[in-house]
């Protein structure tokens, strides 16, 4: 059976390219990057190159880069690492409902824990809104966390224009750029952000890997202490395979990121407006146009249940996502679709396609044909439905 | 994560349908928790002549739906009384550790249905 992987906002294939490159650092130049003896000096170079490699692809000074084990870590380390070393100028963080849970949880956990927590609404589209923002800043606001593009409704927010804001009242800004790295062209210095978060394994590198971009000057406390790595930010021998796959696969985006989004709009379009017409009764969720990233669909599928729907295709070797409680692993569905308005019902019944690089036009003929076959089985399985003619 | 059986019962699930004129209807389950499962029953001399689901639900769901209308066709309503949502999830060769509490609930439809039957009959 051919295999329809539509699921990369979940995680990528390894580029070719940077997975024969990380062979030689498991094998070959497997030294500590902090020996100084021809094993660890061969190595220390490798690291300092991907630092690089990362720090162009988000416009940022290599001294800038933290490497991390992946965007969580990233998250964990700016969030709780700003929070307290800014605790003796105030207590209140400012968030917003769509983050990822590697965002929102810190936050509640710093909540529990002497801290005061505004978490923002969001539109019906999934954006953050500016105004909302401005209001809730206190005089006591030390640190704002918004993300660059959600994850799962691929809706891209308004940073540049809260990084004024916050460069201006001198809060501190972090940006989970996690989803938008190698699709939308990121400038830190236009964006005005003082940290920032990227992940390896989103981008066709390697999973347990990622980084965090620290302003210059800007002071956080580390999570992990030891050897002092990572100018002592990050202790623990670096990943270095890990790490070194991940800066070729940021030079690989950066030069592909212009012609694959060009692709991705496209086959994104087809997908969404294919299923518009071939299905009744379905919500495109999230923005449309530039607003969007380029390879995410959303769509909730009135009558039926995301778990259902995403076995149905996975019988047909087509891999998606849902935000169905029953695949979020709690008992309640996407928190980002229940933020944007949805009603639990229509939350459930949602589906994620995410494209990527390998993805052909015939991939979204053979989706654009059978999903509506399933979605029709579906549907006459479903007491709601009967209830809708 | 699902058993072989599990997997059969959600593709070819059994008994899939609305009895018209049912006598006996349960509904269990609220689109909230992602969950809601209908069963119709026609009832002659206490005993279930057919019977037949409607579900909403992930693939326990609609397994655990398909496999308690065979268990319980053909059986007096004291026997189908009997069958219980766990006795379900054991048929189907057991369900996730997630499933068994949120998606487990066609004996509840089942038993419902029946109640509904009887308290209708009393009424009449």
């Amino acid at each position: 059976m051919k295999r329809i992987y539509l699921d990369h906002s979940a995680t990528t294939p390894v580029d070719p390219q940077a997975a024969e490159l990380m062979m030689t650092y498991f094998l070959e130049y497997y030294g500590n990057p902090s020996s100084i003896h021809f094993f660890g000096r061969q190595v220390k170079k490798a690291l300092e190159e991907a630092r690089y490699q990362v720090a162009s692809l988000i416009n940022a000074d290599p001294s800038e880069i933290t490497f991390t084990s992946g965007g969580t870590e990233a998250d964990n380390l700016a969030i709780q690492g700003a929070a307290r070393a800014r605790s003796g100028k105030g207590k209140h963080l400012i968030t917003s409902a769509i983050e990822h849970h590697a965002v929102l949880d810190t936050f509640k956990y710093l909540a529990k824990n002497g801290y005061e927590l505004t978490i923002l609404p969001v539109d019906e589209e999934g954006i953050v809104s500016v105004d909302e923002l401005k209001k809730a800043i206190r005089p006591d606001t030390i640190l704002i966390s918004i993300m660059h593009a959600n994850n799962e409704v691929g809706s891209i927010q308004p940073a540049a224009e809260i990084g004024r804001i916050t460069r201006e009242k001198g809060i501190i800004f972090h940006v989970d750029a996690v989803q938008s790295l190698g699709k939308l062209p990121i400038d830190v210095k236009t964006m005005n952000a003082d940290l920032l978060t990227v992940s390896s394994h989103k981008i066709y590198g390697p999973k347990g890997v990622g980084a965090l971009y620290i302003r210059k000057g800007i002071k956080i406390s580390p999570l992990v202490y030891g050897g002092s790595q990572e100018r002592k930010l990050r202790s623990g021998t670096e990943n270095t395979p890990g790490i070194i796959g991940f800066g070729k696969a940021c030079e690989l985006a950066g030069e592909r990121m212009e012609e694959e989004n060009r692709k991705l709009i496209t086959q994104r379009d087809k997908l969404m407006n294919g299923i518009i017409s071939r299905i009744g009764h379905v919500k495109i969720n999230g923005p449309l146009g530039d607003k969007r990233l380029p390879g995410n669909v959303n769509v909730s599928i009135n009558y039926i249940e995301g778990e259902s729907l995403l076995l149905s295709l996975d019988m047909l070797g087509i891999a998606a996502s849902s935000g169905s409680a029953c695949t979020s692993g709690s008992l309640d569905p996407s928190h980002v679709l229940l933020a944007m308005g949805l009603s639990h019902e229509v939350a459930h019944g949602s589906l994620r396609l995410s494209l990527g690089r390998h993805n052909t036009d015939e991939d979204i003929d053979f989706v654009l044909e059978e999903l509506p076959k399933i979605v029709d089985r579906l549907r006459m399985m479903s007491p709601l439905y009967h209830k809708a003619n | 994560m699902y058993s072989e059986k599990v997997i059969d019962h959600f593709t070819n699930p059994r008994n899939v349908g609305e009895i018209e004129n049912a006598n006996g209807i349960g509904q269990v389950g609220n689109a909230k928790c992602g969950d809601i499962m209908k069963i119709t029953l026609d009832i002659k001399d206490d005993m279930i002549k057919n019977v037949k689901f409607k579900t909403f639900g992930c693939g326990a769901a609609v397994a655990t739906s398909s496999m308690v209308t065979e268990m319980v066709k053909g059986k007096t309503l004291e026997e189908a009384m009997d069958v219980t949502n766990a006795a379900v999830a054991e048929a189907l060769g057991g369900l996730p550790e997630t499933k068994m509490h949120c998606s487990n609930l066609a004996a509840d439809a089942v038993h419902a249905a029946i109640k509904d039957y009887l308290d209708k009959k009393i009424k009449v």
